[in-house]
């Protein structure tokens, strides 16, 4: 159906994205294909030990809650916990999640509002009105489950007409906030893979206004493995809402592995951080402010996860 | 009456509590007729533009569209100031803002009208757009409006009571300070909703979710050049009006014209963007504070300007205006006073009331200013404002009577269960508490138009089975007006509350009550109330006592039932005197009517801050400031308000918990904030309040004294407590960071920053650098009331 109908046909899901975004006239497909009567989708497979399988049509409540998530994969548990509200969670998808539009607040808005202002780039029109001069729209990737992911190292299958595929999830995103994932349209993402969890030690943080109901305005997710002797094995950091896909800051790597935490590894991560993030003027509170929290959130993520006061 | 009574005070459920828990409440939108058409209006896409032409032509040949109107169908002017006749429902000449209405479209569905709306041509001529005061004084361009002050100033006042010169040189500090105070709106749950039916009667229905059905129902009148008497108001359950609704707004005017045109029955729903651009909320208010004080803390002088940002029409502006600068001597005793405000209009939503109507704005720079003041001279926030209290009896410097006031068992009461004096200035850094009051009306004394008539009436009848129905204008918009009404006439009647039927809000059926707006409804409608009912209650006891053979006096009644005090046995129940009463005297009905007393001051402008009696509250707020995220987490909240006697005490505990709700949300994070001329963040998600993750506990004491004047003692609760919390947590994230952050809303970047300036060694403080250097002009000189504070060895 997806194929035959092509650019007028858009996936649905739980639908907490899409519909808001077609009452304000953002997405205009002629039809819709909905995957929730798609069994197959709603299942958690596996566990720690052998890695994890989650069907695109979990919800993000059912991701939040299960003990090997909690335990295993708490980032992920409390990524898919902080989004929105206990309403949204009981119907929004992982899936739809990590296939959730870029935001901007020139953009989220209605037609007449939009029209008011001057169309943007991303619809109706052909300027961007955070960064007039350049050629690209800088919406915000704004998925908390995204940088979550990535971190874990996890992979997305999706199936289309032309067969399927398995793709890390950090290949899943292009950084152009009007086209900003490299799955087609007719592809359906069908279950995200997630790697063993062999004493991985996950945390997310999500910098928002309000305790519930809103998106982040900065996420930060940590992942790291410590070897016996404590040196560290894998780290990698990725920042949510700061670019129009998840961040990924290769310092962690490059400085922490193979090196105990400190204080100090801690904090130049925490500044290449800070220096990677490029929020924009588009969504809730100050620039500026953001990107001060990237290094604070940063390093508290990092201490956290590394057990360091 | 005997003194015991029965459902006064009693923490009673609301008599429409079921209806709304069950759903079986009907809203305005939940209203639907047979052939009812949907409307849809079309807003101004730019801010400031003369409206060359309309072209109608596309939209009308949408199959599905009904009717079509623009401002040329509304010519005529209303608005609910007398002195600010500037609306005409659909703006003719030009838009004044981004959403301003300009057209609306009647068709057979929502999504029709919605469709049609688009397909209409617009031809606008830009014009020059003045988004703030500073724009208004420093910018070229057409005026907004083409009356007013003086080009884009819209009004100004500057009054003078005593000499707050002499008042100045006998302080021993004196400090000056600005501040701001960020716009919000009322955010109510339920958006606006209209039906209009115009029946071939030739007689107009409105069912509108409003909190003023009479002010509707003359500006409908007015607007639409139809008699009064065709033209009938029906408020419908409010879901929350906060002073939003209390305008007559564009949409009521547009359905009803439609559905004259039409003569079917018409509805507009407002989106909730659209409830942002209908706004009439809380004026941005930028404000300049002097304040001498003596060695021991009394006050001497106080000098307050204040520069209201108004949107693009008057809406009760000029009140507004007013408010900003008339309660501030109604809570400590100020000897000299002198205010000066103005107000601009600008090209945005139109500012008017909301909770607190103006007072708030002044009271979070007084509240500040204070315990700065009291920092300075080495005294603590508790002593500067509890040893100063206004005296119970007294006057104003600017003239206000007022009567009872327990706001210094407030402040007592407030500092004890908080710990104030053990936490203040000894919490470990990034904790903190501060301390702020306040004092608001039960109504305002005079009328909005200038009358000499009763501001309410409540009419009553009682049936021959006992029933007894109740009859008033009156508009319960969540606050419980109707439960207040059924107690009263319950507690005079001696009846039980499923005896009372009550009928509100229709200006057809029900006597006048002006509306809920101003703390006036439990006063002033409780006090007609009690006429009303105390008429037939003299009726009915005599015509039991002489069943009974008793004297009058000898009897009582209680839970339906009139029997003799020293023998129970010999009584009557309330339906058989009821029913010896009509045989005696015919139909049992009466009317009984509240018109408060004469308190408007000798001096033009008196008319805003009279009021029959004040409430006071007391407010401590305990934050946890984290000094690496700037982040507030408002850790609890003890709230202490003299609300006179609580007719209800679950009732006031629920209206000053969400006082304290919105307060917070004003003290945080509301925003009704503008970029590139038009609203930023006209939605739910994006403007931000308060969720229940951030609600802290909220410790409420009731503080009684009871009232001279008020129904039972009572005085109000719906909006004084909301005034101290903002400058209450102002004060404890002084406490807790020491930083000063003299604007709303108190976000975590703006704390942040003033640490920041901290660290540099430069003043901790973010805020307005000063204010415009506008000339007010002369001050009306008023002598101080003889029985206001007096200034010491003067
Ligand atoms: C008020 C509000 C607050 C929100 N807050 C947050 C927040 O804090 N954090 C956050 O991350 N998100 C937030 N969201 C966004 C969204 O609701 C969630 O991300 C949710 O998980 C989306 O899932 P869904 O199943 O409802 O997606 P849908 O709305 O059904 O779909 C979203 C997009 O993904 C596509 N899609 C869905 N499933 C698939 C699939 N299996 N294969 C291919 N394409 C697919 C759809 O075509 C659509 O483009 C919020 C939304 C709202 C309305
Ligand atoms: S970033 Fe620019 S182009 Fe992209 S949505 Fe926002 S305004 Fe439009």
């Amino acid at each position: 159906m997806l194929s035959e109908r092509g650019a007028e046909a858009m996936i649905v899901a739980g639908g907490t994205d899409l519909f808001p975004n077609m009452k304000r006239r953002q997405f205009e497909p002629k039809s819709l294909v909905s995957l929730r009567a798609i069994a197959e989708l709603q299942r958690v497979t596996g566990d720690a030990d052998s890695g994890l399988t989650i069907g695109a049509g979990v919800t993000l409540a059912q991701v939040s809650r299960p003990p090997v998530i909690a335990q295993s994969y708490p980032a992920l548990a409390r990524a898919a916990g902080d989004v929105s509200t206990s309403q949204l969670r009981n119907t929004g998808t992982i899936g739809g999640n990590l296939c959730l539009d870029t935001r901007c607040n020139y953009y989220n808005q209605t037609y007449h509002w939009r029209k008011s202002i001057g169309f943007c780039m991303k619809k109706d029109g052909d300027i961007c009105l955070v960064a007039p001069g350049g050629s690209r729209c800088w919406a915000a990737s704004s998925s908390d489950t995204a940088p979550v992911m990535i971190a874990l190292g996890a992979s997305v299958r999706l199936i289309g007409p032309r067969g399927e595929r398995v793709i890390p999830v950090d290949e899943l995103y292009r950084d152009d906030g009007k086209d900003h994932l490299t799955k087609a349209a007719d592809e359906i993402l069908t279950e995200i893979l997630i790697p063993p969890a062999n004493g991985l030690r996950s945390v997310y943080l999500k910098l928002r206004r309000r305790g519930s109901f809103d998106f982040p305005i900065l996420g930060v997710a940590v992942a790291l493995r410590l070897a016996g002797d404590g040196a560290c094995a894998y780290a990698k950091v990725v920042l949510g809402a700061v670019g129009s896909r998840p961040v990924v800051v290769p310092q962690a790597e490059s400085i922490l592995i193979g090196n105990r935490i400190t204080p100090e590894s801690v904090e130049s991560v925490a500044q290449a951080a800070a220096r990677l993030a490029k929020p924009m003027d588009n969504t809730d509170s100050v620039l500026s402010y953001r990107k001060k929290m990237a290094h604070v959130f940063t390093a508290r993520a990092l201490k956290e996860a590394a057990g360091l006061p | 009456m005997t003194d015991e009574l029965t459902l006064i005070g009693k923490p009673l459920p609301k008599v429409d509590a079921l209806g709304k828990v069950t759903g079986e409440t009907k809203y305005a939108d939940d209203l639907a007729m047979p052939r009812m058409l949907h409307a849809k209006i079309l807003g101004c896409h730019y801010p400031h533009a003369r409206i060359k032409h309309i072209g109608t032509a596309r939209a009308q040949a949408l199959p599905g569209v009904v009717a079509i109107i623009t401002g040329a169908d509304l010519p005529v002017k209303y608005g609910n100031l007398p002195v600010s006749q500037d609306e005409t429902g659909l703006a003719g000449d030009k838009g004044r803002f981004v959403g301003d209405p300009i057209a609306a479209v009647a068709a057979v569905d929502e999504e029709t009208a919605e469709r049609a709306i688009d397909l209409i041509d617009v031809e606008y001529e830009e014009l020059p757009a003045f988004m703030s005061v500073e724009d208004v004084l420093t910018k070229e361009g057409e005026p907004i409006q083409d009356y007013g002050d003086q080009g884009n100033v819209h009004k100004m006042v500057a009054l003078e009571f005593g000499d707050t010169e002499s008042g100045f040189a006998a302080a021993d500090y004196v400090r000056e300070d600005t501040f701001f105070y960020q716009g919000n709106t009322h955010l109510p749950m339920e958006e606006h909703a209209v039906v209009a039916h115009y029946t071939a009667d030739g007689k107009l229905t409105l069912w509108s979710s409003t909190q003023c059905p009479h002010y509707v129902h003359r500006a409908l009148s007015k607007a639409l050049a139809i008699a009064p008497s065709r033209v009938r108001i029906i408020a419908t359950p409010v879901g929350g009006g906060f002073g939003g609704k209390s305008d007559p707004l564009p949409h009521e005017v547009a359905a009803a014209k439609l559905s004259m045109i039409t003569g079917r029955p018409v509805k507009i729903a407002l989106t909730r963007e659209e409830v942002f651009y209908a706004h009439r909320g809380r004026h941005p208010v930028l404000m300049w504070a002097k304040t001498g004080v003596r060695k021991d803390g009394s006050i001497t002088a106080m000098h307050f300007k204040t520069f209201l940002d108004g949107g693009a029409y008057g809406s009760y502006g000029v009140a507004s205006t007013y408010y900003t600068g008339a309660l501030q001597p109604v809570t400590y005793k100020v000897p000299t006073y002198k205010f000066e405000g103005m107000r601009a209009f600008t090209n945005k939503p139109a500012c008017g009331p909301k909770r607190g109507h103006g007072t708030p704005q002044p009271r979070f720079g007084m509240e500040i200013q204070l315990d700065k003041i009291a920092e300075a001279i080495g005294i603590s926030p508790v002593d500067i404002r509890r040893k100063f209290v206004v005296d119970e009896n007294s006057y104003t410097v600017n003239h206000l009577r007022i009567t009872s006031c327990a706001l210094g068992e407030c402040i007592d009461k407030v500092a004890a269960a908080s710990g104030f004096n053990d936490k203040h200035r000894k919490l470990p850094f990034g904790k903190g508490v501060g301390l702020a009051c306040s004092s608001y009306l039960s109504g305002a004394g005079l009328p909005i138009y200038w009358n000499n008539m009763p501001h309410t009436s409540v009419q009553i009848k009682i049936d021959r089975g006992g029933g007894v129905a109740v009859l008033c204008g009156s508009t319960d918009i969540g606050q419980g007006s109707n439960s207040v009404l059924a107690y009263t006439v319950a507690e005079v009647l001696g009846v039980s509350l499923d005896a009372i039927q009550l009928t509100v809000s229709d200006t057809d059926l029900t006597p006048i009550d002006l509306g809920s707006y101003s703390s006036r409804v439990t006063f002033m409608m409780g006090n007609a109330a009690i006429e009303a009912a105390s008429k037939l209650k003299k009726l009915i006891m005599e015509a039991a006592a002489e069943k009974l053979q008793l004297p009058v006096e000898a009897l009582a009644a209680k839970n339906n039932s009139i029997y003799c005090i020293d023998d129970e046995r010999r009584s009557l129940t309330f339906a058989q005197a009821a029913q010896l009463a009509e045989a005696k005297h015919g139909g049992l009905g009466a009317m009984g009517s509240y018109t408060p007393p004469k308190l408007a001051g000798p001096f033009r402008g008196s008319g805003v801050g009279p009021s029959p009696a004040y409430s006071y509250s007391a407010c401590v707020a305990q934050v946890d400031v984290d000094p690496e995220t700037g982040e507030i987490k408002v850790e609890k909240i003890w709230i202490a308000h003299d609300c006179g006697r609580a007719i209800n005490p679950l009732l006031v505990i629920g209206q000053t918990e969400g006082s304290v709700y919105m307060g917070l949300g004003e003290a945080l994070m509301e925003e009704q904030d503008f970029r590139r001329n038009q609203h930023k963040i006209p939605s739910l998600l994006d403007y931000k309040s308060l969720t229940m993750m951030d609600m802290p506990e909220v410790e409420t004491i009731l503080v009684e004294p009871i009232d001279p004047e008020g129904p039972f003692g009572a005085k109000e609760a719906g909006q004084g407590p909301l005034l101290p919390v903002p400058p209450a947590v102002a004060n404890a994230v002084y406490d807790a960071v020491g930083v000063r952050i003299d604007e709303l809303p108190i976000t975590a970047d703006k704390v942040l920053k003033a640490l920041a300036l901290k660290a540099e060694g430069k003043e901790p403080r973010v805020g307005p650098k000063g204010v415009p250097s506008f000339v007010f002009p002369e001050p009306v000189r008023v002598e101080p009331h003889p029985q206001a504070p007096k200034l010491r060895g003067a």
